[in-house]
This record gives structure tokens, C-alpha cells and sequence, in this order.
């Protein structure tokens, strides 16, 4: 079996922050006010996204139309992606592509939702009543717009990437294994090079209810990410964003010529038990395991927010005095199937900056020396933990 | 010495447990029977009221406690009955596997009885809305509500139950799910990430909604009577597919691993191919050519050529777009011989099983592999002139099969397939 080594030569971001490399990269450095939009859903306060040109990377206006939000978002970002690695348009490169998306689904038809609903509360045969509104009141394609593998139908169809199309769903963890996955495929030559990442839009009334019907959102505005604690609701702020990633081993990176933004150097996954195993314990192995000796790591935290989990990933990181962390979804909120890609991506800048961006809240410690190694960290909400080791190559 | 790695010197994968839920019944035997002997699952629907629907039947699994419940406390235990069947037969220990899960599940939303539910918790607040509905979760949480919104809920509870490791893929490639689950367990074994694998398809997902959502994209047979008759592959006269339940689940292990611990080996995954489409959100390229592609990728992976193979398991879905995708396909790679390869839908008895129906499918290629008798595609009535397949017509076969390839494709241009045989190839 070939051990190759695995390179990120692509980056596509879009968030509340902007769009692009640059975009984040200086909103991070100058340490921002987040962008926040507090009236929309109120009480919750979300990150939402900018305005975005769709017609830059989905430039058919019938696409655009057979996407919801976060299909688009995704599609757009994976544009971004293929342009960074210099690969868009490449039609035999995008052919030979794989392809591995971190999918949620939703963003349901509100305004038939609530006729129904209503409908139902004076019912007498709330089933017939179900059929026959559901029948005429539902648009055809907005099932397909909503469907969890359509986002990487949607990128086959206006990037043309098509070596295979391979969906991954369950929250936070989807991001994981999409990218772990992808990682593994290359470094065994089972693929050249692959396009992976996520895409959530939370400006969405449904998608809010996923999260609250557990009671995981912060409900009484903004605070800095790690000063959450005892704050109403969950603790959770989300944000709508896309980021795509493009891999390849050095080799295939090497005779095309294309620049590498950082190697991805090993992936730890794990699902513990969480009402039964120390998540705390668990983040901190697989951060020392990630940091390789490393005694000052830095550290790009994608954590939630959510109560319980960032206080377990706190207080693993509070235990390694030398690491400079950077809590990012304080900037960005929390971007659920993209948030892993989104802690990858953004270490990877910096790694290839060899910079460290500084401190965005309160307790994280300064990084004056160059970095030629970060960490990415994304736990999930309920389930799922992720840790990445990026290298400056 | 036996011999441990493949043509192209990877891990061989050989399969050690089956297991299989459709609305034939539950478990590998019961299944196996009424499939070779043309017997029909679906049926006139009776879990929901059916009043104003153009579509009226199903392949829904009934019988189960958990029929009733929704999507994802069904898809669930069908996962769970499937799984424990195959681990049943792997002789593994039942509550520590100590291999990796890949599970393909529905995409599900929260259920409309849910809904209903929480809506009604805010009956004094005012009228309907999602604003009322979420202030309703602010206080009080409702977290069995919630789990069945969380998509990797099901994998967890299954890793929990049988003791997989690591972190569980749950995955969806539409209708080529269950075969991507396969896939994805077999390289894990060949990149020697784990000995063993759970590789589990489910789908119990068939409620009003999901139904209407098929039914407005013009994808359903409404022959409702007889139901049995509706599902009627590569037929002139077919309209449309049907839905259906179940789960399918194979234990693959490095053949190193199988041996070691003294294992019964079943078959072998011998390859997989897939090729992903761009033309259309729901429709195929008109040549067929990701299709095309995707097949001649599993049997390179497989290291066969087209004479090779014994037996086709086809999609066979009994669209009028997908059969004849499916046959301009087979017809391009097999050429001149694919009148002559046998190739049966088992969705002519088990309805489409969306998610499921790669990994069902998979079960039933090893299945046909083992005993030798090819299951029929029933309802083959009005042969459709332009489909010239030896389809097993409606009646049951006898031959000696060492090599399958199944087929998968989806919407949104999935195209996956699997080769699997009697013995690996070395």
C-alpha cells in the first residue's frame, strides 16, 4: 500500500466574515466585531452570510434556482475551492475528481408547514388533510433542493467534478470522516485528488428548530465563545457558511505544479459515550496525540459554544499551558456539517502564512514565533470529535 | 499457503455474515424463500391514510413494533435486526464487534406527528408559527424529538448496541446507498484501517411526505390494483417505482482475519466502481455514460473482464427512464453477450428500498451465489421490445454462479457497483 503524503492545494470559504482566503484571514487578525444579525430570529442571534454574487460560481440561473441556501452555498464555496487549486474548468482533472460533501438537508417550505399546522389544529381527519395539502401546496423540485446528496449532485452538475460523489451526513461528524476519509484515500493511492467540505445556512427558521428542540441555542444574544457559561439557552451561535477543500498527494500536486497550503498530517476520530466516557479526557488525547511532542502547540478550536462539550474541550485545553488556542466560531458561529472543514481550513492559512493569528477571546495567550505546525479541533454538539495535525510543507 | 491479497496486492475482503429485513419478512431464510419463489412484498398502504394519493402502495415493513413509530426509530431497528443477523453468522461476539460501522440511512426530518405534537404545546400562545414552535423548545427541550432529527443518531445507537469503533460513517448516495456503504467498508479493509467491518444499508422511511415528494417528481408506479403487479422491471408497460422498506447488512473481514479466527467465508467483495453524473438533478446522460463508467470501474477494480461474469442483479427499478439507462449500459459493456448474462430485478418483489436497496441487494447477489438459484423478475408480462435482457422471467432459476455484479443509481448522479464471488480474485 502507498503512503502519500496528503496536501491541501485548495481552500474555499464563505461565511458572515466574507468570502475568500484573504477575507478571513484578515478578520482574524484584526480580530473583528462578528457580524451579527440579532432581529431576524430573535431571541437567537445568528452570523449570517454577506451578500453573495451566486452567479460568480453557479452561473446558470436555472441552477440556482434548484438549490435551497445551503445547496448554493456549498456549490459556491466548492467553486472557490477548484479556483484556489486551479483546477476549475480543468475538464480532465474535475473529471477524475472524488468527491466526498459533509451534508445536512432540510430548509423546509415554512409558509406550507405552518398552513398545514394550523389546518391541523381543527382537523378532523388531520391524515386526508396532511395528503391533500402536501400534494398541492409542496413544489416538485423543492425535495431535491432540500436532499442531503444533492449538494454533491448539484457540484457534479455546475463543476463537472464527477470521478465519484460520495455524501456523508450526521452533523459535526460528517465533516469529520468526510475529511479523514479523503485524507485516508490519498495517502493509500486510492485517489489522486479530492474535493471535500460542507455547507450550512442557518438563517432558517427549521434549521433553528433542529438544534433547539434540544435546547442547544443561545438565547440571550452574543458573548465572546468561552464566557458562555450560564448564559440562557445552550449556549450554542450559528452561523451560515461554506468551505470546501481540495486534497492531493504531493505527487499528483507535484506535476501540476500547484502550491500546497499545508499537509494534512494525521486525522483522529473518536465517538465516545458521552453520558458514560470523560470528554474532556478524550479531547485532550487526542490533542497531545495530535501534537506530536509539541509542548506550544497552536491551536485552531472549532468549539460549539454548546454548554457542555465547550466546557470539556476548555478545560483540555486549559491543561496544556503551552498552546496558544484560537476559538474561531466566536467570529463565525458554529457552521455544524462545515465546521470541521472550517477549523481545517483556517489552520491551514495559517500554517502556510507560517503566522499565527492572534488571541480573539479572553485567557487565549499570544504567538509571536513562527508556526510550522496547528491543530484543528471540532467537537460536536451531541456526538462526534475530530482532530486534525496540519505541517508546513 | 493461502494466499491474503488481491490482484493489485491489496487485502483480500471476504464476507462472513448476512442479514437481511424486507417486507418478504425478517432474516435471510424467510427472505430467501418467498424471493425465489416469485413472491410479492407489496401491498396496499395501510400505515397512513392514503385518501388523495396518486400512489397507494408500498413495500413497507409492517410487522415490527416500531412499523408505527416513524422513520427513524423503524429505520433503526431494521438496522439493528439486519446487523444482528449477519454478526449472528460471523460468530463475532454480539455486543463487541471491534470493527468500524458505515451505515447508509435516510435523510429524515422530524416527522409530521411531531409536528403536530409540538405545535400543540402552543395552542394558548397564538396562532401557528415556527417562532411559538421554538419557544415552546426553549422551555422544555424536547430531546426524543430531537434525536429523530439528528442523522447520526442512528449510527450511534447501533454502534452502541453491537460495539463497533471508532467514529460511525452514516452516508447517503440516494438510491446507491446501501452499495457506497459496501464500498466504503471495503477500503477500509484493503487500506488495513480495520480486520472487520459492519456494513449496513437501512430505509424505513415510507410516510405521506416522503411519498408525495416522490410522487411530484413523476417517480412512482400508480397501478395500485393489483398491488403485487405494480413493480414490473424492464416491462413495456411499467410506470414508475415502488417504495419500499428494509435493511440489509454484510460483516466483511480481511480474508487474513476471516482465517485466522476460523471463520465460514460466504463470498467475496471482489470490487466496486462508481461514476458520478452531471447532466441532470434526476435523469441520467442520455448515453449512459457515467453508468457506463461505473460498472467498467467495479470490474477493473475486480480485476474481471466482461465474460466473467455469471449473473447481473440489476437496478432495475421499473422506471421508464431507469431500465432503459440501465440496459443501454449493460448492453455497451457486455456487448453481443448480454442477452446471454441472466439479470433479474429483485424491486420486482421487494419495491424499491431506496437506502437499503444496494446493501439488500448485495445479500441477495451472495445469496444467488451460494445456492445457485437465480431469483426471477416477476411480472414479466409485456417484455418491452427494446430491452433484449434475459430478465429470469417470473420464474426462479437453477445455475451455477460464481461471479455477480450489482448495480446502483441514483438521483443527483450516483452511480455505484459491486462485483462480488465464490472466490477472490488473486
Amino acid at each position: 500500500m502507498q503512503n502519500n503524503k496528503v496536501l491541501i492545494t485548495g481552500i474555499g470559504i464563505v461565511s458572515s466574515l466574507g468570502e475568500g482566503l484573504d477575507a478571513h484571514w484578515n478578520a482574524l487578525v484584526e480580530n473583528s466585531e462578528p457580524k451579527l444579525d440579532a432581529t431576524r430570529f430573535a431571541p437567537y442571534t445568528v452570523h449570517p452570510l454577506g451578500e453573495v454574487d451566486w452567479n460568480l460560481q453557479i452561473p446558470k440561473r436555472s441552477d440556482q434556482r434548484q438549490m435551497e441556501t445551503w445547496q448554493r452555498l456549498g456549490t459556491y464555496a466548492a467553486g472557490l475551492a477548484l479556483q484556489n487549486a486551479g483546477i476549475k474548468e480543468n475538464e480532465a482533472l474535475c473529471a477524475t475528481m472524488d468527491m466526498v460533501v459533509a451534508a445536512g438537508g432540510g430548509e423546509r417550505d415554512l409558509a406550507v408547514d405552518t398552513l398545514i399546522l394550523a389546518e391541523g389544529r381543527t382537523s378532523n381527519d388531520r391524515g386526508v388533510m396532511l395528503n391533500q395539502k402536501l400534494s398541492t401546496e409542496l413544489r416538485p423540485t423543492l425535495f431535491l433542493a432540500q436532499l442531503s446528496n444533492l449538494l454533491a449532485g448539484n457540484i457534479s452538475i455546475v463543476h463537472k467534478v464527477t470521478g465519484s460523489s460520495r455524501t456523508f451526513m450526521g452533523e459535526e461528524a460528517s465533516g469529520i470522516s468526510a475529511i479523514e476519509t479523503a485524507a485516508a484515500r490519498i495517502r493509500s493511492g486510492q485517489s489522486t485528488h479530492m474535493l471535500v467540505g460542507g455547507s450550512y445556512n442557518t438563517e432558517h427558521f427549521d434549521m433553528l428548530l433542529g438544534h433547539e428542540l434540544g435546547g442547544y441555542l443561545k438565547s440571550d444574544g452574543w458573548a465572546p465563545l468561552w464566557q458562555r457559561q450560564g448564559s440562557a439557552g445552550g449556549g450554542l451561535v450559528t452561523g451560515s457558511g461554506g468551505v470546501f477543500l481540495v486534497l492531493e498527494s504531493a505527487d499528483h500536486a507535484a506535476k501540476r505544479g500547484a502550491k500546497a497550503y499545508a499537509e494534512i498530517e494525521s486525522i483522529t476520530s473518536g465517538q465516545i459515550r458521552r453520558g458514560r466516557d470523560d470528554l474532556s479526557k478524550t479531547v485532550r488525547d487526542m490533542i497531545e496525540t495530535a501534537a506530536n511532542g509539541d509542548e506550544a502547540p497552536f491551536i485552531v478550536s472549532g468549539a460549539s459554544g454548546a454548554h457542555a462539550p465547550t466546557a470539556a474541550e476548555k478545560a483540555a485545553l486549559d491543561a496544556l499551558p503551552g498552546a496558544a488556542v484560537r476559538g474561531v466560531t466566536g467570529l463565525t458561529g458554529h457552521l455544524r456539517e462545515a465546521q470541521f472543514p472550517l477549523s481545517v481550513a483556517l489552520a491551514a492559512i495559517a500554517v502556510s502564512k507560517g503566522e499565527a493569528f492572534g488571541p480573539l477571546g479572553e485567557g487565549e495567550m499570544p504567538r509571536d514565533k513562527p508556526v510550522s505546525a496547528a491543530i484543528a479541533t471540532t467537537i460536536g454538539v451531541t456526538r462526534g470529535e475530530g482532530v486534525a495535525r496540519l505541517t508546513r510543507v | 499457503m493461502t494466499k491474503y491479497t488481491d490482484h493489485l496486492g491489496r487485502p483480500i475482503v471476504a464476507v462472513t455474515g448476512i442479514g437481511i429485513v424486507s417486507s418478504l419478512g425478517q432474516g435471510k431464510e424467510d427472505n430467501w424463500a418467498a424471493l425465489t419463489a416469485g413472491r410479492s412484498g407489496i401491498h396496499t398502504i395501510t400505515r397512513f391514510p392514503t385518501e388523495n394519493l396518486n400512489t397507494r402502495i408500498a413495500g413497507t415493513v409492517d410487522f415490527l413494533g416500531e412499523s408505527t413509530a416513524g422513520a427513524t426509530p423503524l429505520s433503526e431497528k431494521l438496522a439493528a435486526l439486519a446487523a444482528e443477523e449477519a454478526i449472528a453468522q460471523s460468530g463475532l461476539p454480539m455486543d463487541d464487534f471491534g470493527g468500524s460501522l458505515f451505515i447508509a440511512a435516510p435523510p429524515v426530518e422530524l416527522d409530521w406527528k411531531s409536528r403536530f405534537a409540538l405545535d400543540r404545546t402552543t395552542i394558548e400562545d397564538g396562532e401557528t408559527s415556527y417562532e411559538l414552535m421554538l419557544a415552546s423548545c426553549r422551555r422544555k427541550p424536547l430531546p426524543d424529538f430531537f434525536n429523530t432529527t439528528q442523522f447520526g443518531y442512528i449510527a450511534e445507537r447501533i454502534a452502541d448496541t453491537f460495539g463497533t469503533r471508532g467514529l460511525p460513517i452514516t452516508l447517503s448516495t440516494a438510491c446507491a446507498s446501501g452499495a457506497t456503504a459496501i464500498q466504503l467498508g471495503v477500503e477500509a479493509i484493503r487500506r488495513g484501517e480495520s480486520e472487520r467491518v459492519l456494513s449496513i444499508g437501512t430505509d424505513g422511511s415510507v410516510s405521506a411526505e416522503s411519498l408525495i415528494r416522490f410522487s411530484l417528481l413523476s417517480a412512482l408506479s400508480t397501478q395500485n390494483d393489483p398491488a403485487h403487479k405494480a413493480a414490473k422491471p424492464f416491462s413495456r408497460d411499467r410506470d414508475g417505482f415502488v417504495m419500499a422498506e428494509g435493511a440489509g447488512a454484510l460483516v466483511m473481514e480481511s480474508l487474513e482475519s476471516a482465517i485466522a479466527r476460523g471463520a465460514k467465508i460466504l463470498g467475496f467483495l471482489q470490487g466496486c466502481g462508481e461514476k458520478a453524473d452531471d447532466f441532470h438533478r434526476t435523469r441520467s446522460k442520455p448515453d449512459a455514460s457515467p453508468a457506463i463508467g461505473a460498472v467498467r470501474a467495479a470490474l477493473e477494480d475486480a480485476g474481471l473482464t466482461t465474460g466473467q461474469i455469471d449473473y447481473i442483479n440489476a437496478h432495475g427499478t421499473s422506471t421508464p427512464e431507469n431500465d432503459k439507462m440501465e440496459y443501454l449500459a449493460l448492453s455497451t459493456v457486455f456487448a453481443d453477450r448480454i442477452g446471454a448474462i441472466p439479470t433479474s430485478s429483485n424491486k420486482s418483489m421487494i419495491g424499491h428500498t431506496l437506502t437499503a436497496a444496494g446493501a439488500i441487494e448485495a445479500a441477495f447477489s451472495l445469496l444467488t451465489i451460494q445456492t445457485g438459484t437465480l431469483p426471477p423478475t416477476i411480472n414479466y408480462d409485456n417484455p418491452d421490445p427494446a430491452i433484449l435482457l434475459d430478465v429470469v422471467p417470473n420464474v426462479k432459476r437453477e445455475a451455477k454462479v460464481s461471479t455477480v455484479l450489482s448495480s446502483s443509481f441514483g438521483f443527483g448522479g450516483q452511480n455505484t457497483c459491486l462485483v462480488m464471488g465464490a472466490e477472490p480474485v488473486l
